[in-house]
């Protein structure tokens, strides 16, 4: 993940019937749900157990890390907010294993398992949350500000629903330059009720029309918005449904199972590199981990409801599917193991690595340069 | 020189920018079919098109924000603020992704854009409709702030706010859109962070920028009639700010009166002020004056609205306290 560039699954061109599945949205509002049959209609997909080891791969080296970052916050060493997620690990490995190098990403603050997946090295991923001149953004943004433009990372934001405009105006942008990228839009279920959603959504719905507007809003629907679950923050929880008021057709995806993921993913990015228009997924996931490292207290959710959804823990899907096909437990187990060895790399790394240099305090507050 | 009014000056400037640069692109409310609400981007659909000239729906935080993301995919949008006053539904966009996004990704993303309306009052326009807010946003450190009043400084600095790399709150004379002056042909950039001696002087300085500087230049004519000398310095850029100019001119004169329509607290003036002492203590022969706007909403009635705004009479009368007379 490190080095090499995310690739699209190859899809095995025989059909089974354990394929994807889509939770009904009661479902998952109530619980981690059960497979369904995919109510798309849509082949079964199947991934070859190399590239499925892969993903998992993925999975495990995100989770390990937001476990590092966790402890590396519990010792003091990781300050500001912290927001891990762990859990919800299916829908971006899934989203973004269909990134191409002219597509745009933009996320909110829950940003590190982008930033690992679009292949940001994750000693420089841990090094910005220790604050140090070797991450990411120089120790200058933090968890939340991850930024790597050349893997396709466009941040990294802390204003909840404040980057949803700016992923719109960049898929203008990709269009008006003529390429053929498309922005991957995140935002959770608490950002869907910010007034800048429903700008961006309608600017959105409006500019597809012309084809300029290639933005995939991908809807993580955690539950909750820190402690506030969807039915206490709206009386429509049909929360993808909001974007019919803007034209912009949806669909719904379990978002804990990768390989309903990876289904929807393919035919989505398609269609949206395809049309130009824009289109919404509404992910039903959860988080495992507390909404940032500092909510000790968890009052609005009970130990019951995380265990029940852990019972659906997305990489102890992959893992399970594995197992049935026939891999070995011990290959399972050397992955972790490697995932935990990146991670711990990682934050030696970290450790060792020098605080930033006092003058980037002033600098890239503007850029100097002259233009002609 | 050509004669221009201030809008034509501006239109002129975007036009040109256009014709020379793809990326230029333009959006706002009622911008394109209409016209624009002032009239400045008066023509620029037919000769551009609508890819370029991008009529909105009314949502200033939604199209600021695009605006946003095409600059930082190195496009050079140009923002129309129907009126600065609507732009506070913008400011989360504004302060929060446009000024920072160059900071908090360690220079990986850039946002070249300028956002550009009419500023100030004097229309009758009363309390949500009139706002100065030069010292409102040129507090942020990743913005930069003009505030031209001659069309010519309309053209030339909208010339360099387009260039910029850096986002632009370019702040328009709301009141003097008819106004005409001689506008120099072609590429007449005028730079930021330069402020302007629109007049010379020698017995005091006075600061002010935007459409207080026709006041202030009345003011001086008036002052000449009772042989005083003053110097009448145009800041016309806040953020950047020209220190040097202004330290300069109160080392000759030692004395300041700096006036601005919007209110004193935490204002433009202040600084003004603070800079004055900080760097020419020794040279003041008077305590730094400040004339604002009054400390309330802007009122509706006309005669209400007149005596919320700087006069002449405060200004002389603010001579005349520096001056001791
Ligand atoms: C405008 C704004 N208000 C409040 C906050 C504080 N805050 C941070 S995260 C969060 C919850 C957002 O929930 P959601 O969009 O569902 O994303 P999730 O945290 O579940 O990934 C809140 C209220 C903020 N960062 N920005
Ligand atoms: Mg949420």
């Amino acid at each position: 993940m490190a080095t090499t560039k995310s690739q699209s699954p190859r899809r095995k061109a025989s059909s089974q019937d354990d394929g994807p599945v889509a939770a009904t949205k009661t479902r998952a509002k109530k619980g981690p749900g059960t497979s369904s049959p995919s109510r798309n209609g849509a082949a079964p997909l199947t991934l070859d157990t190399e590239t499925t080891l892969d993903l998992y791969r993925k999975m495990n080296v995100i989770r390990s890390f937001e476990d590092a970052a966790q402890r590396g916050f519990r010792q003091g060493k990781i300050g500001g907010y912290l927001h891990l997620y762990s859990g919800q690990e299916a829908v971006a490995t899934g989203l973004l294993s269909f990134y191409q190098d002219t597509d745009k990403i933009i996320t909110a603050y829950r940003d590190h398992a982008h930033a690992l997946l679009l292949g940001s090295h994750p000693n420089e991923v841990m090094a910005e949350l220790y604050g140090k001149g070797t991450g990411l953004v120089k120790g200058k943004g933090g968890s939340m500000h991850l930024f790597d433009v050349e893997n396709g990372l466009w941040g990294g934001y802390g204003i909840v629903g404040g980057h949803i405009p700016l992923g719109v105006g960049m898929a203008y942008a990709l269009r008006y330059q003529e390429t053929d990228g498309i922005v991957q839009l995140y935002l959770g279920d608490g950002a869907i009720h910010n007034g800048a959603f429903h700008e961006a959504a309608n600017l959105a719905g409006l500019w597809g029309r012309d084809g300029m507007n290639p933005t995939l809003f991908i809807l993580e629907n955690n539950n909750y918005g820190m402690g506030t679950s969807v039915d206490r923050a709206t009386a429509m929880t049909d929360l993808s449904a909001k974007f019919d008021s803007y034209g912009i057709e949806h669909e719904d995806v379990d978002g804990m199972d990768l390989f309903a993921v990876l289904e929807v993913a393919e035919r989505a990015t398609k269609r949206v590199r395809e049309t130009g228009a824009p289109y919404a997924i509404e992910a039903m996931t959860y988080r495992i981990a507390p909404h940032g490292a500092a909510d000790f207290l968890e009052r609005y959710r009970t130990k019951e409801e995380i265990a029940e959804w852990r019972k659906r823990d997305p990489i102890g899907l992959v893992e399970a599917r594995l197992l049935e096909s026939g891999v070995a437990e011990a290959t399972l187990d050397e992955i972790k193991t490697e995932a935990r060895a990146v991670v711990d790399e990682a934050v030696k790394f970290a450790e060792e690595s020098p605080d930033p240099a006092l003058e980037e305090l002033y600098t890239d507050v503007y850029d100097e340069g002259e233009r002609g | 020189m050509p004669v221009m009014t201030y809008r034509e000056a501006l239109r002129s400037a975007m036009a040109d920018e256009m014709e020379r640069d793809e990326s230029v692109v333009i959006l706002g409310e009622d911008i394109g079919v209409y016209g624009g609400t002032h009239l400045v981007t008066d023509g620029l659909l037919d000769r551009f098109g609508p890819k370029r000239v991008i009529d909105t729906p009314i949502a200033e935080g939604g199209f600021t924000g695009a605006a946003i993301g095409m600059a930082m995919m190195g496009m050079r949008p140009i923002v129309e603020m129907m009126t600065w006053n609507f732009s506070f539904q913008a400011v989360d966009q504004i302060i929060q992704n446009a000024a920072k996004v160059r900071y908090f990704s360690a220079g990986q993303a850039g946002v070249p854009m300028v956002i550009r309306g009419p500023n100030g009052g004097g229309v009758q326009l009363s309390a949500q409709h009139t706002h100065s807010l030069e010292g409102f946003y040129g507090h942020f450190p990743g913005l930069k702030v003009v505030s031209p009043v001659t069309p010519h400084d309309a053209k030339g600095m909208m010339l360099t706010a387009i260039r910029e790399p850096n986002p632009v709150i370019f702040l328009e004379a709301g009141a003097l859109y008819g106004t005409k002056g001689e506008v120099p042909e072609g590429e007449a950039l005028v730079p930021f962070g330069k402020a302007r001696i629109a007049r010379e002087g020698t017995d005091v300085t006075l600061v002010g920028y935007g459409r207080q500087v026709n006041m202030l230049l009345r003011v001086a004519d008036r002052l000449a009639e009772d042989e005083i000398s003053a110097e009448v310095i145009d800041l016309r850029s806040i953020r950047p700010f020209d220190e040097q100019t202004l330290v300069e001119s109160v080392r000759k004169t030692h004395r300041a009166v700096v006036v601005q329509e919007q209110w004193r607290w935490y204002s433009v003036a202040s600084e003004v002020a603070a800079i004055i002492q900080e760097q020419a203590f020794d040279d003041l022969d008077a305590p730094v004056e400040r004339v604002s706007g009054a400390e309330a909403p802007a009122p509706y009635a006309r005669n209400l609205e007149i005596a919320a705004f700087p006069n002449e009479q405060q200004v002389i009368d603010a001579v005349n306290r520096v001056l001791y007379r």
